[in-house]
């Protein structure tokens, strides 16, 4: 099968073993697998906060960079998100909307479109909280969100990292509780963003996990610079880096 | 100009606070707790939440057809009915009212849409004498704040500041914070208020166009003794509060206090149809605004609410930084979408205010689609011209980086450190907002794309 690699902007730069690890796993699956080199970013910083004329042009270069795939794959469910639903400050021609459609999110293109059953090259003997992000829970359905108490439970991230030897997941108090990263909110409302990235932090040290594991490394950077600040014994780690193995 | 909300400000003076936060954070998340479990004693509760929704899209659908029915039912029963296009006619009418009644002190029961006109401030000018008879609510008012949420109008303050609040103004014992004490000390003082008022003013949570009768909602039985002990009431109704039947009613009786605390429903809920003997009845339908966002097609979908407050419990943002840091009557998600509707300029922040986390949308009763509209009010503020400076100059900047990979490249060049970068292309705003309470990340070697083309492209 062949897949276009969607690496966003902020794995790129800070967090390559991300993108390594995504490759890696996506090979090892059987898929060919190509990254335009000429990508950035899907337009998601300038739209999210309201400016769609600063956001066309990037949205534009996205659509050129993936037209040519069935399949675009990125690990990232906030930037995926934006494609999928989003993205409309340019015209909505028929490349757009292949894009638009044909773009996924790891964990959803590992469940429901290849249903992996098994990671034979990986293990993890930790103890993990999983931090389901906002857009991957209440956008993209990776999982029951909380607020609908009465529907099955579900959660996509949890089945894969079921499959995981050793690794045995954490409970915390308020399982899909948003961590307060939230793109550009992270700067403009800074104490409200800090104070809910403590809380989830602390949420997950409670209950004593080691790893803090997501399949967003947005929310992790956030949370990343709460741990370092308060100098917690836990580490963060994208999904992608647990199914393949590493690099860590 | 209008200057705009500081939401952020009033949000982080809140949180330096630890005490006062924290609690908050407890007691409102408690709340939302309490949802959850009401909510799974209904397994029908998405089912009526569709009903719930259908049921006011229909009526919205056809305000006119409706209000006009509520009207000749409701002069049927006797009672008077108004009509009020904005907050200021609003406050003449009952002023009116007042006035041909000679009456000089009235017992209010908790209205948001009183609180939205201005209500108070306006009779109190005009030397009538109010008396909130909500337990919080009357906490507010003695202590000159608006409410911090719907339903619970002090939930930001600890026993200690009522207990402050109480010896300054009912001379009770500053040192004891018994909510007992507190309490009765309350009822000593309001009670000869009540008995001696002239009138009794009240808000509505439904109003029922086939019979020409409204409820009322309280868990105080508030509004009962502003509404049966003086001879005249007059309740103002915003007329998005329309349903067409009776019937109707059970749907969101069973949704509205299960949303809000999690009880089956609230302890009183009181039934008016038409004046009781020897007394006088009025309604004020008031728009206020109601009918331009009717004609929104983003945001006609806001007047679904029945301001159950679960949108703030389960808010994040609200729960940190709390209801007054929105400086606005309606606060939390539904606030975020509605105030802007009320003042573009002023409310202009509001939008910014949020995570965009969704979870209001999933509690929403009535299938509000709170986040969509608050990411959709973003856009409406940009379009506007109304960004900060700050956010339009660094996403005009971040847009044509991003636009241009050989400029974005150059940007996260490696070797440098990632501290020169991060607020450039990522956080496209001063450094210090970051590293006040959080670490930056250390920089990579190589970024992936020079990684790939490493071992991929060239290996």
């Amino acid at each position: 099968m062949k897949v276009g690699l969607f690496i966003p902007c902020y794995i790129d730069a800070f967090f390559p073993e991300v993108g390594i690890a995504t490759l890696e796993l996506l090979e090892r699956l059987g898929c060919s697998v190509e990254y335009p080199l000429d990508q950035t970013c899907c337009g998601q910083p300038m739209a999210n906060s309201g400016c769609q004329e600063d956001s066309a042009a990037t949205e534009a270069l996205f659509v050129q960079c993936f037209k040519d795939f069935d399949t675009v794959v990125g690990p990232s469910a906030s930037c995926v998100h934006h494609v999928r639903f989003h993205l409309d400050a340019i015209e909505q021609t028929p490349e757009a909307r292949k894009v638009r459609a044909g773009t996924r999110e790891l964990v959803e293109f590992l469940h429901d479109d290849l249903k992996v059953g098994s990671f034979p090259w990986a293990e993890f003997p930790h103890r993990v909280g999983l931090h389901n992000s906002c857009t991957a829970v209440r956008g993209l359905g990776h999982a029951r969100p909380s607020e609908r108490v009465n529907e099955p439970d579900f959660s996509k991230t949890r089945d894969l990292l079921a499959k995981i030897p050793g690794l045995e997941l954490v409970e915390i108090d308020r399982p899909d509780e948003c961590c307060g990263f939230g793109g550009s909110f992270c700067v403009t409302d800074e104490a409200v963003s800090a104070k809910m990235g403590y809380d989830r932090v602390n949420d997950f040290h409670r209950h004593g996990a080691e790893y803090i594991a997501s399949a967003d490394m947005s929310c992790l950077l956030h949370q990343k610079g709460v741990i370092d600040r308060l100098k917690l014994p836990m580490k963060v780690i994208h999904v992608a880096q647990i199914l393949n193995g590493g690099p860590l | 100009m209008t200057r705009p909300v500081d939401a952020e400000g009033l949000a982080a003076r809140f949180i330096a606070d630890e005490a006062h936060e924290s609690t908050h954070d407890r007691l409102v998340w408690g709340m939302r707790h309490n949802r959850d479990m009401a909510v799974a004693g209904v397994p029908e509760w998405e089912e009526l939440r569709e009903l719930a929704s259908r049921i006011k899209e229909h009526t919205l659908a056809h305000l006119d057809r409706y209000l006009e029915e509520f009207e000749a039912n409701a002069t049927k029963l006797g009672t008077h009915v108004h009509w009020a296009r904005d907050s200021e006619e609003h406050n003449a009418v009952v002023y009116e009212i007042l006035h041909a009644h000679g009456v000089k002190s009235l017992t209010k029961s908790k209205s948001m849409l009183q609180e939205e006109c201005g209500m108070t401030p306006y009779l109190q000018k005009r030397g009538i004498e109010v008396t909130e008879s909500d337990l919080g609510e009357r906490i507010q008012q003695l202590d000159g704040e608006p409410p911090s949420h719907i339903v619970v109008p002090a939930i930001h303050k600890l026993r200690s500041d009522v207990a402050a609040l109480f010896a300054r103004d009912l001379g009770t014992d500053p040192t004891n914070a018994d909510p007992h004490y507190l309490a009765e000390a309350m009822r000593q003082d309001a009670r000869p208020r009540f008995m001696a008022a002239d009138a009794g003013m009240t808000g509505a949570n439904f109003a029922v166009a086939e019979t020409g009768g409204f409820v009322v909602c309280t868990n105080e039985g508030n509004a009962d003794i502003g509404a049966s002990v003086p001879p005249l009431h007059i309740a103002s109704i915003g007329i998005e509060k329309l349903i067409p039947r009776a019937r109707d009613l059970g749907v969101f009786i069973r949704m509205l206090s299960r949303s809000a605390l999690g009880s089956a429903i609230t302890q009183f809920t009181s039934h008016f149809h038409g004046p009781r003997r020897d007394g006088e009845l009025h309604v004020v339908l008031v728009d206020n605004t109601r009918s331009d966002r009717l004609g929104s097609p983003d945001f006609w979908h806001g007047l679904k609410c029945i301001r159950c407050g679960a949108c703030m419990n389960t808010c994040p943002v609200y729960r940190r930084g709390s209801g007054l840091s929105y400086g606005a009557t309606y606060s939390g998600p539904i606030g975020v979408i509605l105030d802007p509707g009320f003042d573009i300029r002023k409310y202009r922040e509001l939008p910014f205010h949020s995570s965009l986390c969704g979870s209001c949308t999933e509690v929403c009763p009535v299938k509000i689609d709170i986040s969509d509209q608050i990411y959709k009010w973003r856009r409406v503020v940009a379009a506007k011209g109304l960004l900060t400076l700050t956010k339009r100059v660094g996403m005009r900047a971040l847009g044509t980086t991003f636009a241009h990979p050989a400029l974005f490249h150059a940007a996260e060049s490696v070797g440098e450190s990632a501290m020169v970068h991060l607020p450039r292309f990522l956080l496209y705003n001063s450094l210090n907002p970051w590293g006040k309470h959080r670490e930056l990340p250390a920089a990579p070697k190589q970024t992936f794309r020079q990684w790939y083309i490493e071992n991929r492209r060239n290996p």
